[in-house]
């Protein structure tokens, strides 16, 4: 489903990612981990094209999207993308910010996007706060709205960029049950994560990343975490585990 | 005489001449309506000015902005940069002077109308940068949901960015406003009869510039008080997203 072949991305002088080759079949969920650091970030932020490659091929569906002309919008209306910080519109009530690109795009009606958006809200039991603002949610809270209004677009996969780090820890559960039913329902993920418990469970394949490099890729996320080859991601988990 | 008696008169000879003065000033040879007439222009100039300040002024606004996050439009862009460089670099007076003794010199032209196209494009500079700084403000990461969603720039920045910059800047456009509508008061140099310049027609009849002046400024003041009223009307209710 996306295939990544040697990509390179740059600031400037700094080289966050030096040569990045894997592929993401459909129904995968992938987990990448890392240190801080290790462009696990700009690599997903890649994906969709929040950042510019600056060398290397990216392939969706059979199109090479890093390309001149490629419609940026029309792709990234396939990927959803779930940020650390949620991101939700502060001016708009929670409906309406499941229903606004739905809406905008012209792919849905108003009513239809609003019954979709309540049939969303429902499945989250946040339905009463429909027409509540962001401001008055909590943190699990606006991150389970986020990851909906991502959803509300039907995307083919979608990014998670850290998607527990900024929340308390009584409420990292929640967000991680909902990620787990997306998983369940066949949903194809990436995910960038420092939830080592989350990745064994869910996971179907591991990155390990450091200096811009994929050090170690595994299919078999239980047998990475208890005996992870490359020496980095060893000393990496005996930090974090 | 009594000391009563000496307060009393002095009071009534103080009122006599109160009333005489204000005769004189505003009600002989209807002169009240130097004020209300002149009122009338200075409103109509703050509001033409206004509309053409906040319009020039989103529009430069925007291409400063999209050409920080984008890096196009760089010849619109130093043209705004020129414009906000003069613009606020010179006096509205001189400005307003240039406006009318040299761009629309052989031009027939109402004298109101050529001080909305000064001070409107006075204003906008002001108003451009005010908008700008309110973009800015914004987390860059609505920007990132907004495109992530599949929603292109221009989407964005009108459906998520524009409406929370707005809010956030409202209390100092309405100070931009409140200054526009008193700069206005150098109309009279370009023999616009507005408010101050009423109140001056009347001194210079009457030779009297206490009450004259008084009323002046208390019209603007009054007129002032008005416009905070509205905008924190307008503060009220776009804050009704914000935590209650």
């Amino acid at each position: 489903m996306i295939e990544i072949k040697n990509l390179e991305k740059a600031f400037g002088k700094l080289e966050v990612l030096k040569g990045i080759t894997t592929t993401i079949n459909k129904g995968d969920k992938v987990v990448i981990v890392g240190p801080s650091g290790s462009g696990k970030s700009t690599f997903l932020r890649c994906l969709n094209l929040l950042e510019t490659p600056t060398g290397g091929e990216i392939w969706f569906e059979g199109q090479q999207i890093n390309a001149p002309k490629v419609n940026v919008d029309k792709l990234r209306c396939k990927m959803g993308m779930v940020f650390q910080h949620f991101n939700l519109f502060p001016h708009l009530t929670i409906l309406q910010n499941i229903t606004l690109a739905p809406i905008s795009l012209k792919l849905k009606s108003k009513e239809e996007a609003s019954e979709q958006a309540r049939q969303l809200l429902k499945r989250i039991g946040l339905l009463d706060k429909a027409n509540t603002y962001p401001a008055m949610l909590s943190g699990g809270q606006k991150q389970r709205v986020a990851i909906v209004r991502a959803l509300a677009m039907n995307p083919d996969v979608m990014l998670f960029d850290e998607p527990t780090s900024a929340l308390d820890p009584e409420m990292v559960g929640e967000v991680l049950q909902l990620m787990k039913e997306l998983a369940a329902d066949g949903m194809t993920m990436v995910c960038v994560t420092h939830e080592m418990g989350f990745a064994r469970e869910v996971a179907n394949r591991v990155l390990f990343m450091d200096e811009g490099l994929i050090l170690e890729e595994s299919d078999n996320p239980a047998d990475f975490f208890t005996n992870p080859k490359n020496p980095r991601a060893q000393e990496f988990l005996s930090k974090v585990l | 005489m009594d000391f009563f008696q000496i307060i009393g008169d002095y009071i009534t000879k103080a009122a006599q001449g109160f009333a005489d003065s204000f005769y004189q000033n505003f009600i002989e040879d209807n002169r009240w309506k130097y004020l209300t007439s002149g009122l009338v222009n200075t409103l109509l100039i703050t509001a033409g000015a206004l509309v053409l300040g906040v319009v020039l002024g989103f529009l430069i606004a925007l291409i400063r902005t999209t050409h920080d996050k984008t890096g196009k439009l760089g010849f619109l862009n130093w043209l705004a940069k020129l414009y906000l460089t003069v613009i606020r670099g010179t006096p509205v007076v001189v400005q307003l002077m240039i406006v009318y003794f040299v761009i629309f010199a052989s031009v027939r032209i109402n004298q109101v109308v050529v001080a909305i196209i000064a001070f409107g494009i006075n204003s906008g500079a002001y108003v451009a940068e005010i908008f700008r700084s309110g973009i800015m403000s914004i987390d860059p990461g609505q920007m990132e949901a907004g495109r992530s969603l599949g929603l292109n720039y221009r989407q964005t920045m009108w459906k998520i960015i524009m409406p929370q910059a707005v809010k956030n800047v409202l209390p100092a456009l309405g100070n931009e406003m409140i200054t526009l509508l008193k700069e206005t008061s150098v109309a009279g140099y370009i023999a616009i009869r507005d408010l101050t310049k009423g109140g001056d027609i009347i001194r210079n009849r009457t030779y009297s510039p206490f009450l004259p002046l008084l009323a002046v400024a208390a019209i603007y003041l009054v007129i002032v008080l008005i416009l905070q009223a509205l905008v924190g009307r307008m503060e009220r209710r776009l804050a009704k997203s914000d935590r209650n």
